[in-house]
């Protein structure tokens, strides 16, 4: 790692890394890997015969590439697929024991693990590299009868929920990088919501990328028992490094009767120097299952980081009166590339469906909306409505919107609007009549084109997304 | 305050100032009219820093070059504009965007920047003043204004930000009899012994409100005549036909 040349990059300043004794897998994507892996994590058998079927499985995938973003080809025997800090490798009991260097990571990212200096009233679970390290305010939430814990803690401790639900949203089978997660996912968040059950504070992970020429491969899954409501958020960073390296995260959500999940995300992993050289690859599965009447599952996603985003966050709308709503802003900089956007699949009656895409595009990025609204033959009375916006700074950079609809049911509708513009400098000018100087004027701009879906976050998370928002977008305009 | 001698514009090859002299003294209230093309946006345009112009000559406000500084240097070393077409800016609401301009322009100055709450007591004072709603405040800025509450809102941000120059570039345009006088007070209360004005317009009807020092009939770029405020009356009958 050319530590030296990073340096001069002041933008992200997520970039260090943390120097702490690692144990991994050796390299490569094999049997024994696997095994590995499963034996650390201390699985019962049920558990590795699940990953082991996802790797069969994965011999005859294919990688796919359809996608617009186009990247050099990955070895996948040239990867760790396992890095845990040593200090943890019995997770700690609380939060005394977590290795001191851990602790100053998560502070100088800005994530209190510390319980007395807690965000007001948010729960959180860390994530350093292939391991859960801490997970606050169990005990408070374990009153409520609301599980949240790692997934390698809830295979253990509650195999129950995990053998009924892991899988049942993204199958085992999906597509290749679903199923790579399967077979080799090391850890992540699970939640469970007890019905008629209101969360009491927002649940939060945070995952960090610390070690090198590594995948970090987690899964998360929430399950919204009935009646219940909760609201998730997960953030992300990674240090600068002048490698790309691979995330390929699987998320299920599932809402049941009458339930609603919040999802949030502020994706910040390092994106790469601005010439393009190194960040993250970010091919995340993320889907949600509104498995019950008047369920309602809520995506909002803030991608700022990464070299290539690519990921669906997406609604399989099953009981009737379901509700999917998809929030995103997906800024682009530099080199960057996104491909992103939705899936609404109506299958229930009367159910709704609204997606709200921002996409922004700066230096030589490139940024797709790609979505797909399918209402069924089964889904009367459906509704999606759909609003993409892309707006260009300077003449380098690329917007592209790919929408997808298929209606089968008469009685259904869907609306798309799109829009494309670039920023304009007359309103630039406006800004800096009034003082502003050139990066405050963007700021205001950006994020008041935003601002649908700003709106939609947590407020802690809203004023930390603005600013990030702001800082994405440095020195983009002359 | 403000010196200005043989200032020339040019904008995609075409000469639009051609060797433009004036002088503005603090307290003073100086009209700028003259027909379609002269050169009178386009003078407020270079005074403010637009991007653009290719400029020669000199352009002195309170000792300093103004060709040296950028848009926002100028807007905070105290000169305003007032725009002919004010700029919607979708999903900014026009508190924050008050707000953050108003600390911007203190920040240079070296005040101390508002909090939101005694922001929000400024700025509804000022808003009463000028008969603006406070409900007006919190919508999105400039979108869906009528063409009044547009010009009010540029009337706001004036006496918002204090400066010491302030352009008005043909805010009479577009405005009923009520919203022009209510423009006119908001001029008139801001207006003072160390401030001065540069009011741009077609029309004498803004200047039976707001009495100017002098009047300037700007034509092809120049200064061709310059006289009271009884000259504009005078224009209102002959046109600028004969000036030309």
């Amino acid at each position: 790692m050319k530590t030296e040349d990073l340096k001069n990059s002041k933008e992200y300043k997520y970039g260090f890394t943390t120097d702490i004794e690692n144990i991994r897998a050796p390299k490569g994507l094999n049997e024994d890997t696997i095994k590995f892996i499963s034996k650390i994590k201390k699985e019962p058998k049920w558990m590795l015969d699940w990953r082991l079927k996802a790797y069969n499985r994965l011999k005859v995938l294919k990688e796919p590439n359809w996608q617009k973003p186009k990247y050099p080809k990955i070895d996948y025997q040239d990867l760790y697929y396992y890095s845990a800090p040593k200090s943890s490798s019995e997770k700690p009991k609380s939060l005394d024991e977590i290795d001191p260097k851990i602790l100053e990571t998560y502070k100088k990212l800005g994530i209190p693990l510390v319980e007395q200096k807690r965000l007001n009233g948010i729960a959180v679970d860390a994530v350093f590299d292939s391991v859960s390290v801490a997970t606050t305010f169990k005990g408070e939430l374990t009153k409520k009868g609301i599980i949240f814990c790692s997934i390698s803690e809830a295979i253990q401790k509650h195999p129950d929920l995990v053998k009924k639900y892991l899988g049942s949203v993204i199958p085992l089978s999906d597509h290749y990088f679903a199923t790579l997660n399967s077979a080799v996912f090391t850890d992540g968040s699970f939640v469970y919501i007890p019905p008629n059950t209101k969360c009491p504070m927002e649940l939060s992970t945070y995952f960090r990328i610390n070690a090198s020429e590594t995948g970090q491969f987690e899964r998360t899954l929430i399950i919204a028992d009935k009646g219940s409501y909760v609201s998730y958020l997960e953030g992300c960073t990674a240090p600068m490094r002048d490698e790309n390296q691979l995330h390929a995260a699987n998320v299920e959500l599932v809402a049941l009767d009458d339930a609603e999940i919040k999802y949030s995300t502020v994706q910040n992993w390092y994106p790469g120097d601005e010439k393009g050289v190194g960040g993250i690859y970010n091919f995340v599965t993320k889907r949600g299952a509104c498995r019950g009447k008047n369920s309602k599952i809520s995506w909002t996603q803030v991608e700022t980081g990464s070299a290539i985003t690519w990921k669906y966050p997406s609604c399989i709308l099953q009981g009737d009166n379901s509700v999917g709503e998809f929030y995103s802003i997906a800024i682009t900089n530099n080199f960057q590339k996104a491909d992103t956007g939705t899936k609404m699949i109506h299958l229930g009656k009367n159910t709704k469906s609204k997606i709200i895409s921002k996409g922004i595009s700066a230096g030589n990025a490139d940024n797709m909306y790609r979505g797909l609204v399918d209402i069924s033959n089964k889904a009367s009375n459906s509704r999606n409505y759909t609003q993409c916006d892309s707006l260009l700074m300077g003449n380098k950079c690329g917007a592209h919107t790919v929408p997808y609809i298929k209606n089968n049911n008469a009685t259904s509708t869907i609306e798309h609007e799109a829009t494309t513009t670039k920023i304009n400098e007359e309103q630039l000018y406006y800004c800096n009549q009034r003082g502003l100087d050139q990066e405050e004027a963007v700021s205001l701009i950006v994020n008041g084109f935003c601002k649908e879906v700003l709106q939609q976050l947590p407020m802690e998370f809203a004023v930390e997304a603005q600013k990030l928002v702001a800082i994405s977008l440095e020195g983009s305009v002359g | 305050m403000l010196n200005i001698r043989n200032l020339e514009a040019t904008i995609d090859n075409k000469n639009i100032l051609r060797g433009l002299n004036l002088d503005i003294n603090p307290g003073e209230v100086h009209a700028i009219m003259g027909p379609n093309g002269s050169g009178k946006s386009t003078l407020a345009n270079v005074l403010s820093g637009k991007n653009g112009y290719d400029i020669k000559g000199d352009i002195n406000f309170n000792g300093m070059n103004l060709n040296e500084l950028s848009t926002e240097d100028r807007a905070q070393k105290g000169i305003f504009l007032a725009f002919q077409y004010p700029l919607e800016i979708p999903g900014v609401n026009t508190n924050i965007f008050l707000k953050t301009s108003l600390n911007a322009v203190r920040k240079a100055k070296g005040e101390k920047e508002l909090d939101t709450l005694t922001f929000l007591k400024l700025i509804k004072e000022k808003a009463s003043e000028l008969g603006i709603d406070e409900k007006f405040l919190s919508r999105q800025l400039n979108v869906g204004f009528s063409g009044g509450e547009k010009k009010k809102n540029e009337i706001l941000q004036m006496k918002l930000l204090q400066p010491k120059l302030s352009i008005l570039d043909e805010t009479d345009s577009g405005l009923d009899i009520d919203a022009l006088r209510i423009v006119a007070d908001g001029v008139n209360s801001y207006k003072n012994k160390d401030n001065a004005f540069l009011i741009i317009t077609h029309y004498q009807r803004l200047l039976d409100y707001i009495k100017p020092d002098f009047i300037h009939v700007l034509s092809n770029g120049k200064i061709v005549k310059t006289g009271n405020a009884d000259l504009g009356a005078e224009l209102e009958k002959t046109g600028y036909s004969s000036l030309a």
